[in-house]
């Protein structure tokens, strides 16, 4: 399963992910090794097979919506880059 | 006593019956630190300070003969993927390195809680994602046993911190063997419970339907107090199973007698080096002697287990690793930027390493318009496949067995320059993920100086099963965790 740079340079951007040029080489010839050796899975008959996702017999669980006390925002906003009057700062979005 | 490389319960006991106090404990593991770390580096960072604090308030409370936890004044070493509030959780990455939770991760509540003085927080692959540990942005963690090979990974500072006698106990995570395939690199005892046993709460997220918390220690009867402490139901995560606490270790006896057990062929044939496989089936040998009915079972898609687990979890990843966008914490790239979107870009590229790109690229790859069907649908299903499976076999046998890694420790760089053959060092172990079942490596010995992990799996929440065929066995291997080398290195 050989993938090119296109694809990479779409799935990067998919991913929100800058990659230099040689990055992009060293993830397409890595990347076409992987789905090379994972195209086994294709042999295998599943016809009628339900995938997992979870292994677990779990159905939704709930609580009761009751009001709690949460984090002050200074204790929230301590741990990023930009923040300000209780408020994360980006840059320009629309 | 010589309080380095005493288990964790004996020295539980010594503190609880004031034959050493919890700052001596405390100390003597930092000095041990002191004197090996520098050939080790075991630990992203040490809280040196706190922990004397912990352990003088400690042995105050016990003076005064206040009520204390059952692992009162005992040191450990948590893995630096489980939050620790007020203290730096790194995750192995610049993305998380000035990261500081504001809460403790339920698993380190808990076994505070029960008493124990946090050392430090463990080296780890980035976001537990490898499995030699090479891939932690601050520098790799080296074997004990020879320092020019690696401890194993993604828990490897976990692993390397109890075998080189730096804690006598810790925490680790297991998404695809990372408890495991460490603890048998580096001859210690480590365990990945059944999924749900233990909260995924303040666990930083990899592959969230796989991630699991779970002990790492000197012994089997550790590793059963450990668990025991950290199990039970949390309302904090949904998919924590509703039952309470078990106390293993009161429960344990190591009683083997009339059990049937097999080995997996899949696991234990083809890439297996034969150094490996000729410990496994001398350990085979022991249990027959115990009275264990042996015997091998073929398990035929397992063979498609490590595909199906590098299309599954990368994809969980690439979801999970959505969350870090240089905005509410984590590391931001300086500059200035036209827009939102170069932003996250750059901080993307700047704060994660090599192989957490490679796998976010993959995972996004899989669950793209296009492709979802043909790898994540189709990965899916085999999963439903080894469910079954492991299901089958465990109406005949009680519990299976493997090597818990095809080889014994590798050299450092050895295979960092191909994914693929990483990806092979976790082939025995991550079936178990997919199935959510409890899976514990055992060391039964030694290949060319180098331990060897003997993989022991049963059916979900088989801990007990599995916890007493470990202790039969250790009883009568009797390794020694001490790695000789390091003394005179």
């Amino acid at each position: 399963m050989a993938i090119s740079i296109d694809d990479v340079e779409h799935v990067a951007k998919l991913a929100r992910l800058e990659l230099s040029g040689e990055e992009k080489e060293t993830y397409r010839r890595q990347l076409s090794d992987v789905l090379e050796h994972a195209r086994v899975i294709s042999e295998v008959d599943t016809d009628g097979v339900e995938p997992t996702s979870h292994t677990l017999p779990l159905v939704n669980v709930f609580r009761e919506d009751e009001v709690r006390p949460s984090l002050p925002v200074e204790e929230v906003t301590r741990n990023a880059t930009w923040a300000e009057g209780g408020a994360f700062k980006v840059p320009r979005i629309i | 006593m010589d309080i380095i490389y005493s288990s964790g319960l004996e020295l539980a006991r010594a503190i609880k019956d004031k034959e050493i106090s919890s700052v001596e404990a405390t100390s003597a593991y930092l000095d041990r630190i002191e004197a090996v770390e520098p050939r080790v580096s075991a630990f992203v960072n040490l809280c040196a300070d706190d922990a004397r604090g912990r352990a003088r308030d400690i042995d105050r409370a016990i003076a005064a003969g206040d009520e204390a936890g059952p692992l009162s004044g005992v040191p450990i070493a948590i893995k630096d993927v489980l939050s620790t509030r007020g203290f730096a959780t790194t995750c192995g990455s610049r993305m998380l390195e000035k990261f500081v939770p504001v809460y403790d991760a339920t698993a380190v509540e808990r076994v505070t809680a029960a008493g124990t003085v946090m050392l430090g927080k463990a080296n780890m692959d980035e976001f537990a994602m490898g499995s030699s540990t090479e891939n932690s942005y601050f520098g790799p963690t080296h074997n004990p046993w020879d320092l020019d090979r690696v401890p194993g990974g993604s828990s490897g500072g976990s692993a390397a911190a109890v075998s080189a006698g730096e804690a006598p106990w810790a925490l680790g995570s297991d998404t695809g063997g990372s408890i495991r395939q460490p603890a048998a690199l580096c001859g210690i005892v480590g365990m990945k419970p059944t999924y749900g046993l233990v909260s995924r709460y303040g666990l930083v997220a990899f592959a969230s339907s796989l991630d699991q918390v779970g002990p790492m220690a000197l012994d089997v009867s550790d590793c059963a107090a450990l668990l025991g402490v950290i199990s039970g139901h949390d309302k904090c995560d949904s998919t924590s199973i509703a039952q309470p606490a078990v106390n293993y270790l009161s429960r344990l006896t190591g009683e083997v007698k009339g059990l049937k057990v097999a080995i997996v062929k899949e696991l234990s044939s083809e890439g297996i080096d034969p150094g490996v496989l000729e410990k496994i089936k001398a350990t085979m040998d022991v249990l027959e002697g115990l009275g264990v009915a042996c015997d091998e079972v073929s398990l035929p898609s397992f063979s498609y287990g490590l595909s199906a687990y590098y299309l599954i979890a990368p994809a969980e990843a690439s979801s999970n690793l959505a969350r870090f966008d240089g905005v509410r914490y984590g590391f931001r790239a300086a500059g200035e930027f036209a827009d939102v979107w170069e932003m996250y870009d750059a901080t993307r590229a700047q704060g994660f390493g090599p192989e957490v790109k490679r796998r976010i690229m993959l995972g996004t790859y899989a669950l793209s318009a296009g492709y979802y069907d043909e790898y994540y649908a189709k990965a899916q299903k085999i999963r439903t496949l080894i469910v079954q499976d492991y299901a089958r076999a465990f109406d005949t046998y009680d519990l299976l067995v493997s090597p818990t890694s095809p080889t014994t420790a590798f050299k450092l760089g050895e295979k960092m320059d191909d994914p693929l053959t990483m990806y092979l060092s976790d082939i025995c172990t991550i079936p178990v993920n997919l199935a959510g079942i409890p899976a514990l490596s055992l060391p039964c010995g030694l290949a060319d100086g180098l331990p060897v992990g003997f993989q022991i799996m049963g059916p979900p929440l088989s801990e007990q099963k599995i916890l007493d065929a470990a202790l039969a066995l250790e009883r009568e291997l009797q390794f020694d965790p001490r790695p000789a080398g390091l003394e005179a290195g």
